[in-house]
Formats: structure tokens, C-alpha cells, sequence
């Protein structure tokens, strides 16, 4: 595909480009991470960072712990602000539960192996 | 009996030059423009739905299928639908062509015939002209070649497309078509060559594509062209760590700097790490070849691939602290988000950690 047109000047790229870039990292914020971390043995941690200020993260918490049948714990870090820890890897649980919750699923970012 | 001389100057410029060579000029340099029209008219004169006739090559592409194949509409259908029924497809046309190939007439000349007795009415002038034609051995050839062109354009458009899945079922195909292309090439030229008559702007265009598909036949594979990684190479250091042996190979093999790679993983993993002397990297943790493949699949997705084009071709720029994929075969540019570890839980003791 070697078009000379497009090689020498692209109209769309080289405007569009700058702008998306700074909404994008603007955007990222935005995102829910959820994250596994390895613990000792087949242990495993589970983190969920960046709930949206709208939603109660300490009820949100005591739901995930009942619904999953595990323990888990809030975090408050500098950058991340409140993070819910849950034991064990609850990634897809977690996603499904807040999709089901109604949250729109390409927000939702999950992260890990 | 008033439609047929409407029908014959469009006939004259469609199908059979043979007529007057002082016309043919004209009817050539015409032919692109003149022939909707007169198409038109015959529509209003007629007041009956007469098909606008294959006009176009590629509708008579298909109409010519409809004659050989009793599958036109699933071809048609097939064109734009699934790829597994335009494979099945493929495979069948093969088999059909040595028959036609053969000289047994009866697959085309006898649905011909049923059409005449169907269409008669509706006045169709492609196949009326047949019908004028009387199965000339001219009429008879072409439809031969037009035949195997559409069987090698079909599989052109069927080529193009080309999903990653069934690589090794294709693999055999690329001969077959060129050897196809080859022979509907040069029959294709013999359709005028022999006769007096002007070329069509059809044939010039099946020509052109026959010629063009197989003098460079990488038009075709390019779609299908398929960039393979190796598997990641895991061995177990001691009960906590695993070594990922060949990352540096694959890092070169997806013209991207290991540390990026390596930064990247660290973040999913949610790990640390190191590089040790001979360039293999010590992950800090337990994991799988699948788990690290996954992550190495969902770095591509992000930072290797072009999300315009798909192709895995491209260069990854930092300006102004923001990363840029710069697609090298389409030329598409992107930013991509910068890699972020995000919050670590801590994790074992806490007398190791320096804040904590």
C-alpha cells in the first residue's frame, strides 16, 4: 500500500493524533482497573482501583465479601485513592458483578495473567 | 418485433463487433459511457422490468455463474458472508472448470437453452444476444472464458479477505489460481484475437485482472500473510521466580524495545524482576507458558499492532512523553496509552518494605 498522496501528508493522522492523545491520558483515569497480585503458594490478591466517587466503596466491599465468600479490605493510597483488596483471584466475579450492576463494561479494564 | 432494433445498437456495442469496422472506433471509446442509456430506454420503452443487464463484470460475472453453477445466489451471498462457505466454494469450482474445459458443452449450452424459453418475454439482452448468437463457437468460447475468469476472480475476492484461521488449508490454493489465471489469460486473448471482432470493455477488464493477479500474485497473499511469534520459553528458577528464556527474540521479532516489553508485563503481572546476565528475564512469581502468553497477546493487541490495518508492521515513537504507533504498511499514526504499574497491594512482609 504505498500510496504517495497519503505518504507525503496525511490530513487525518497528523491533526487528529495530538488531540486523542490528550483525551485518552485524560481519560484514563476513568478506567476501573482490576488487578491480581501473586501472594506465596497459589495464593492470590485482588485489587480494584478506581471506583467512581458515585458508588459507596466500603458497601460495594461489604457486598463483594458476601457475594464471594471471601475477606477483603479497603486501601486508601496517595495516587489510587480507595482501593478494595479482596483475597483471591475474583477478577471475573468482579467483573461480572459490576456489569450486572450496570456498569458499562468497556470502562472496566482487567488486568493480570 | 419495434424492441429488437432498439436492442440491436447496445448488442452491437456489447457482443458482436463483427459488423462495421468503421462503427467499432466509435462503439469502443463509447462503450463506457453510452450503453446506460440505451439501457434506460428500453426500460421506458418497454414499460417491463428488463433487468439493467450485466453491465458491469461483475454482474456478468455472476450471471455467467448462474449458468454453470446451480449456486449462483449462495456465491452471491457468499461474496459478502461467511469464509468458510466461500472455502467449500472454492474447492467446488476446481472441480466444475475440467468439465467446461473438457469441451462437454451440455453445462452451459443447456441452461442457456432453459433460460431462452424462461426469459423470452422479459426481453434480457445479455442472453437474447445469445440467443442471436445461436451458440456460435465465438458466444460459446467466451462464456467458456468468462466462466473460468469468474471462477479466478471469485476466488480473487474470496483471496483477499483471507481470515488468519484456516492458513494451511489456503496454502494449496495459491498454485491452483495461478495456474487458472494463466490459461483464462491467455484464452482470454484468443476470445478476440481469432475473430475481427472489437474487444469488450469486459474482457479488457477480466484481462486486466487476470494479468494483474498473476504477474504478482503477493496482492493476493499479502491479506492472508501471517506474523508467528515464538512461544514464550518459561523455565522455574528456584521455587519463586520463573525465567522467560527467549524474550529478547521475541521482543526483536515485534520491533519493540525489551524494556518496554518487559516494563509492560511487570505492570499486569503485577511483579518485579530483573534481567540477568545472559538476557533472560527473572519474573518474581510463579506463572504458566499460557499466563505469559496471555499478556504477551494482550501487548500486541495494545502496542503492536495497527488497530486501522491490523498489520503487526510497526514503529513504536515517544513524543512529548506520549508513545505513537506509526503503522508502516498503511501509515496510520496513534497514540497509545502510557504503561502504568497502578496501585501494588503489599504484599509479604512489610519489614522488607522500606515505607511500609
Amino acid at each position: 500500500m504505498n500510496v504517495q498522496n497519503l505518504a507525503s501528508f496525511d490530513p487525518f493522522a497528523d491533526e487528529g493524533d495530538p488531540l486523542n492523545a490528550t483525551q485518552e491520558v485524560g481519560s484514563q483515569q476513568n478506567y476501573i482497573h482490576i488487578r491480581v497480585q501473586q501472594r506465596n503458594g497459589r495464593k492470590t490478591l485482588t485489587t480494584l482501583q478506581g471506583l467512581p466517587k458515585e458508588y459507596d466503596a466500603k458497601k460495594l466491599l461489604k457486598a463483594f465479601k458476601k457475594e464471594f465468600a471471601c475477606n477483603g479490605t479497603l486501601v486508601d493510597d496517595e495516587e489510587a485513592g480507595q482501593v478494595i483488596q479482596l483475597q483471591g483471584d475474583q477478577r471475573t466475579k468482579i467483573l461480572n458483578f459490576l456489569v450486572e450492576e450496570g456498569l458499562p463494561k468497556n470502562t472496566i479494564k482487567v488486568h493480570g495473567f | 418485433m419495434s424492441e429488437e432494433p432498439l436492442f440491436d445498437p447496445s448488442l452491437k456495442k456489447r457482443k458482436k463487433k463483427q459488423v462495421a469496422f468503421s462503427e467499432d472506433p466509435l462503439g469502443a471509446e463509447a462503450d463506457p459511457t453510452t450503453p446506460a442509456p440505451a439501457v434506460i430506454d428500453n426500460v421506458t420503452t418497454n414499460g417491463d422490468t428488463v433487468d439493467m443487464g450485466p453491465t458491469t463484470m461483475h454482474e456478468q460475472m455472476m450471471a455467467n455463474a448462474s449458468k454453470d453453477d446451480d449456486e449462483s445466489k449462495i456465491d452471491e451471498d457468499a461474496m459478502f458472508s461467511d469464509l468458510k462457505k466461500k472455502k467449500k466454494k472454492k474447492k467446488d469450482i476446481p472441480m466444475d472448470l475440467p468439465e467446461d474445459a473438457s469441451g462437454t458443452s451440455t453445462p452451459v449450452s443447456a441452461p442457456a437453452v432453459a433460460e431462452d424459453l424462461d426469459f423470452s418475454d422479459l426481453k434480457k439482452k445479455k442472453k437474447v444476444s445469445k440467443k442471436k448468437a445461436a451458440l456460435d463457437m465465438e458466444a460459446f468460447e467466451k462464456e467458456l472464458n468468462d466462466a473460468k475468469a469468474k471462477d479466478g476472480e471469485g476466488e480473487d475476492a474470496d483471496g483477499a479477505p483471507i481470515d488468519d484461521f484456516d492458513e494451511a488449508e489456503l496454502g494449496d490454493d495459491p498454485f491452483a489460481r495461478g495456474t487458472e489465471q494463466v490459461s483464462s489469460v491467455d484464452v482470454g486473448g484468443e476470445a478476440w484475437l481469432n475473430s475481427d471482432r472489437d474487444y469488450t470493455y469486459a474482457e479488457l477488464l477480466q484481462r486486466f485482472y487476470a494479468q494483474l493477479h498473476a504477474s504478482n500474485p503477493a496482492l493476493l497473499n499479502t491479506a492472508g500473510k501471517r506474523h508467528t511469534l515464538a512461544p514464550p520459553q518459561l523455565m522455574r528458577e528456584g521455587n519463586k521466580k520463573t525465567v522467560f528464556a527467549n524474550i529478547a527474540d521475541i521482543c526483536k521479532r515485534m520491533h519493540r524495545q525489551p524494556e518496554h516489553t518487559i516494563q509492560f508485563m511487570f505492570a499486569e503481572l503485577g511483579t518485579t524482576g530483573s534481567i540477568d546476565g545472559s538476557g533472560r528475564l527473572v519474573i518474581r512469581g510463579r506463572f504458566q507458558q499460557a499466563q505469559i502468553e496471555n499478556v504477551l497477546r494482550r501487548y500486541i493487541v495494545e502496542y503492536v499492532t495497527c488497530k486501522t490495518c491490523k498489520s503487526p508492521d510497526t514503529l513504536l515513537v515517544k513524543e512529548n512523553r506520549i508513545f505513537f504507533v506509526a503503522c508502516e504498511s498503511c501509515g496510520s499514526r496513534r497514540s497509545v496509552n502510557a504503561i502504568k504499574t497502578g496501585f501494588q497491594a503489599q504484599v509479604g512482609r512489610r519489614s522488607k518494605n522500606k515505607t511500609g
